[in-house]
């Protein structure tokens, strides 16, 4: 039938890497990935664009941003405060920061459409407290070779001689720890009981729901 | 948990499964594509050799980098060219229908589809496109999602959610001269917060919301997300039937609006229905809101003085003083007086025709500011058709503004329309973001169609009712 069972889902239980923090509430996804970078039809490439508008000046000269210093090159772990992602629904956000290197945020919190999107992409969001995570942040820039572990199963973060709890929402931990997080081929095993749903609702057209595979 | 609103009943209608990951698996209705996030989900169909499940359930349009001035093929720009030309293959291998420039029903996705009838009561809606919570205001569940769900829908024809609250907003009262449903929706964000949504979906009710016409209630559902709530709605009534049954599909099929009627009147919510939170607006206290920061949260009346920073909550503070400091703005001062450079009436927000009318009602008889560069960018052909056809486009021309072509245009600077340098901007869209308007040294002022005519032509925020009240006099 389709090659979509072939599609391999890792689970995403453990993520560990050095930090990076990135500080201010409500960033939203025009500041991480700018909309001119946006036109093209692959996501390919994007990951140096990722935050472009605060990383350089109007000739291309890198400006004073954590993603720019040396210390952070190596960063897979993005700490982050409030809000984060707010905006437009661009999932290009997301996959900026993830082919700039990095594997899961930790944040006070994060717009619903990023999240979901970085959920699609088997990155964690996960979520602390604004004390908490300003402490983080601040051993970040502390320790920037410092590792950071993240048991998304757990709820924990481990850094240093720390560790915290951590809230990972409940379908999020699910899908990446039991690798579901990829949810077309699953979606796609319940074709018959979506067509009956859609035979069910008086507004679908007969004519638009297709023939059973 | 809620229980017998809107959102609980469209939901249980469409709930097909609940996944192993406790999310539900929901039949989506309507799918809306665009170029931008689209091409990518395409691509994933194709690695793993997938075809689009219900082509005739999907509906694309180009907006976002298509050119307002010269439409000719091909598009001066290579990269809007090659986007253009991808989704043009992607919707005719997949048999899906595009309402492209050459058939006159293009425009933003978020006009198109309540203009065409695609959008109706009690159906789920989905877009590649965080505006997508416009088609609320018809009473359908209707969200954005990233290019990964598209790739879902397009898949399976359905999606991965989790359910959410229900925040009940009720807007009482009548809103006053020059106010009008932008400024209800800009005063809910400045009161409940940039994610005071965040988890809920937003149910708009009261009298305020019930007198307003389609138009205003898309222009308010539109910024749900604005406020963190990936979807917000009306119920559907009597305002809601008028207009579906003048758009294309209920035209070519008129028996399906009495067949459909029963169903949209039976997914409203209920008189007795349980919602997880209300929040009560008084519409009468309300004067224009216009936007002092890089936020849409960032509002203020137009006569009111800006806040100080440490006077605001103290996770505010911070944003609000870089927000400040970006705008040149000084708390204590008004936004009354305060320069542009640029006026833009455009956006899934405001540019539908009546918006545009209650403009040219400012400018008529006066003429744009020297220092202004002034233009109108229609929501969809069919509205710069009606309006070109009822006399705007000569009402906004004489008095020296550009009349566009449709798109999403200097709403988000993705083609030639953008914004230069430090040029500061009175926009009726949706964002007012560092750098949304094309220039991160830009400044973008949020505030309703009429103050941004009201703006052109003095060429500083102006408070629209005294122009109303020279007017009458």
């Amino acid at each position: 039938m389709s090659g979509s069972d072939e599609v391999e889902i890792p689970e995403v239980d453990y993520v560990s890497g050095s930090g990076v923090p990135i500080r201010g509430n409500d960033i939203d996804t025009d500041q991480i990935i700018p909309a001119r970078f946006m036109k093209v039809v692959t996501f390919d490439g994007l990951g140096e664009f990722a935050f472009f508008d605060l990383r350089f000046d109007d000739d291309d000269n890198p400006k004073d941003h954590p993603m720019n210093e040396d210390r952070f090159q190596d960063s897979s772990v993005m700490v982050v405060n409030s809000n984060f992602g707010c905006g437009s629904s661009r999932e290009h956000a997301p996959q900026a920061l993830m082919r700039w290197g990095i594997d899961a945020i930790i944040g006070e919190s994060f717009a619903e459409i990023f999240a979901g999107n970085c959920l699609a992409l088997g990155i964690p969001t996960v979520t602390a407290d604004s004390e908490t995570i300003q402490e983080l942040q601040d051993w970040v820039d502390a320790n920037p070779d410092g590792e950071i572990e993240i048991d998304v199963e757990a709820e924990e973060v481990t850094y240093g001689d720390t560790t915290i709890d951590v809230t990972v929402d409940e379908a999020q931990r699910k899908a990446l720890v039991e690798g579901v997080w990829d949810t077309t081929a699953l979606m796609k095993s319940n074709a018959d009981a979506v067509r009956e749903k859609a035979k069910e609702l008086p507004y679908v057209d007969d004519e638009a729901i297709p023939e059973a595979e | 948990m809620s229980e017998g609103t809107l959102y609980d009943k469209v939901w249980d209608r469409h709930k097909v499964t609940t996944l192993p990951t406790g999310q539900d698996q929901l039949f989506i209705g309507l799918h809306l594509i665009h170029e931008v996030t689209s091409p990518q989900a395409f691509g994933m169909l194709r690695e793993r050799d997938l075809e689009v499940a219900y082509p005739k359930l999907t509906h694309a349009t180009v907006d976002h980098i298509v050119p307002t001035s010269d439409q000719s093929r091909p598009y001066e720009e290579d990269a809007a060219e090659e986007m253009m030309s991808e989704l043009e293959e992607n919707v005719r291998e997949a048999g899906i229908e595009f309402s492209d420039p050459t058939t006159g029903d293009q425009g933003i996705v978020h006009v198109i589809g309540p203009e065409q009838g695609l959008t109706q009561p009690g159906k789920t809606i989905v877009c590649g496109d965080s505006h997508t919570s416009t088609h609320g205001a018809f009473g359908a569940l209707a969200f954005g999602i990233g290019t990964s769900q598209i790739r879902d829908v397009l898949a399976t024809g359905s999606v991965a959610m989790e359910k959410q609250k229900v925040r009940k907003i009720q807007v009482d009262g009548e809103l006053g001269e020059g106010v009008e449903a932008k400024d209800i929706i800009l005063e809910i964000i400045r009161r409940l917060g940039t994610e005071g949504g965040v988890g809920y979906v937003y149910e708009y009710a009261g009298e305020a919301i019930e007198n307003l016409n389609m138009e205003g209630r898309m222009s308010i559902c539109n910024m749900s997300i604005e406020g963190g709530a990936r979807a917000g709605y009306v119920n559907p009534d009597e305002t809601t039937y008028e207009w579906l049954e003048e758009t294309d599909y209920f035209q070519e099929n008129p028996e399906k609006f009495d067949e459909l009627k029963p169903y949209w009147e039976s997914i409203a919510s209920d008189e007795d229905a349980e919602y997880d939170d209300v929040v009560h607006i008084d519409a009468s206290e309300l004067e224009p809101v216009v936007t002092w920061g890089t936020t849409p949260g960032q509002g203020v009346g137009v006569t009111e003085p800006i806040p100080a920073p440490e006077d605001l909550p103290a996770e505010k503070q911070d944003t609000a003083r870089r927000a400040q400091e970006h705008m040149r703005v000084e708390p204590g001062e008004t936004m009354e007086g305060y320069d542009i450079d640029v006026a833009f009436l455009g956006s899934c927000t405001n540019a539908r025709l009546p918006d545009l009318r209650r403009a040219a009602e400012i400018v008529e008889g006066r003429q744009v500011d020297d220092d202004v560069r002034a233009m109108v960018v229609p929501g969809s052909q069919r509205v710069q058709a009606a309006a070109e056809e009822e006399g705007l486009k000569d009402t906004f021309e004489e008095a020296g503004f550009e009349w566009r072509n449709a798109g999403c245009s200097m709403c988000l600077g993705m083609n030639e329309d953008q914004l230069e340098g430090d040029e500061a901007s009175a926009s009726s869209s949706n964002r007012n973001f560092v750098g949304r308007q094309g220039s991160k040294e830009g400044r973008t002022v949020l505030m309703n169609p009429q103050m941004v005519a009201a703006a052109a032509v003095t060429g500083e925020v102006t408070d629209v009712r005294d122009l109303q009240e020279v007017t009458v006099a």
